[in-house]
């Protein structure tokens, strides 16, 4: 009996572990798909697909939007245009020193560890949020790198 | 007044830590019955960071102001809606009184107006709306407590992780009034 009951704890673990690894795997693939995609002959390297984009933009609301909008400075900065900003130069937010006197850029890469760890790539920031999941964080880059290099209205209200 | 069982190092203790005659580099955290250790660094890090939860309460806080006064609802969802905003208070307090003790200053609330305009309040027309963006707010609020639980230090993991239940707690609720289905999937935040 006991056997049995450890068995199915066993079986359940790996289902549970199962569907979260596709789920990510999923969204990954997406992504490595889009990229594929993206590097054909018709589209620069960088082109990211647009549902790449609206991927990004929801995963920016539910992960981002507690304390970000793009328009207005809330808990941290407005985003519109932060892809290609020097860091901790929005002028009418209040940024942690820490932030104010980072020399970086926020590209592909510098966002990359910002969003895996802020506290390790900046001591001191206030920005404690990790985003673990390497597939989230690009999905999420390439939506911010799509509002700075084609400003665009969101089809939600911020 | 909050029943809360949070106790950290005097005030005194950590500033004096901090200063240049700091030798131990550490600082002892009581909370209940466990003692740990933390550098002055990690305690202005805590800060940053718990200033950071105070400026997103601060905002909710004015968030159920602007929808309770809006005339917008009906008065049992005013009713609810001033219920959350007590427990966001509430957590307001928590968090001031951590980032005191630990000899910083609390983050400052924005007037009503400026939260007004953040939050697009002037966009809301109707219960739907309002429901809509308290939602918005509260599991981004439930989002970001538990993305930031891993930089904090230990001695904050419960208390962010009894917060992030809260504004999970209040989404639901929002969720319910709006006629959202039940999410099919386990691991809804975070």
């Amino acid at each position: 009996m006991r056997c049995n009951l450890y068995i199915m704890l066993c079986a359940s673990a790996i289902l549970v572990s199962n569907s979260v690894a596709a789920k990510d795997a999923t969204t990954s693939l997406v992504l490595v798909s889009t990229q594929m995609i993206s590097n054909g002959d018709s589209a620069s390297p960088d082109a990211v697909s647009e549902s790449a984009i609206i991927e990004g933009e929801k995963l920016y609301k539910r992960r981002c939007g507690g304390c970000h909008s793009l328009d207005s400075n809330r808990i941290g900065p407005r985003h519109r245009g932060v892809y290609g900003r020097k860091a901790g130069t929005v002028p009418d937010y209040k940024y942690s020193k820490a932030l104010r006197n980072l020399d970086a850029v926020w590209r592909d890469d510098t966002l990359e560890k910002w969003l895996a760890n802020p506290t390790a790539y900046v001591k001191g920031t206030s920005m404690g949020f990790r985003l673990p999941k390497a597939a989230e964080r690009h999905a999420i880059i390439q939506y911010l790198k799509s509002l700075s290099a084609h400003p665009r209205t969101s089809s939600h209200s911020e | 007044m909050l029943d809360n069982t949070l106790i950290l190092p005097s005030r005194r203790a950590l500033l004096s830590a901090t200063g240049k005659t700091l030798s131990a580099a550490a600082v002892a955290l009581v909370i209940g019955s466990k003692i740990k250790t933390a550098s002055a660094a990690d305690a202005s890090q805590d800060v940053q960071i718990l200033n950071a939860a105070i400026a997103l309460e601060h905002e909710g806080i004015a968030a159920y102001q602007i929808a309770a006064t809006s005339g917008l609802l009906q008065p049992a969802v005013v009713d609810i809606g001033v219920t959350f905003q007590g427990h966001h208070k509430g957590h307001r307090d928590i968090l001031v009184k951590a980032v005191k003790t630990l000899g910083g200053t609390p983050a400052e609330e924005k007037s009503l107006g400026e939260y007004a305009k953040d939050l697009k309040a002037s966009t809301l027309k109707n219960q739907t709306d309002v429901l809509q963006l308290a939602l918005g707010l509260e599991r981004g609020a439930a989002n970001a407590y538990l993305g930031l639980i891993p930089a904090l230090g230990p001695d904050f993991h419960q208390v962010a992780a009894q917060m992030a239940g809260d504004e999970a707690f209040h989404a639901a609720i929002l969720a319910n009034a709006l006629g959202e289905p039940i999410p099919k999937n386990a691991m809804m935040f975070g």
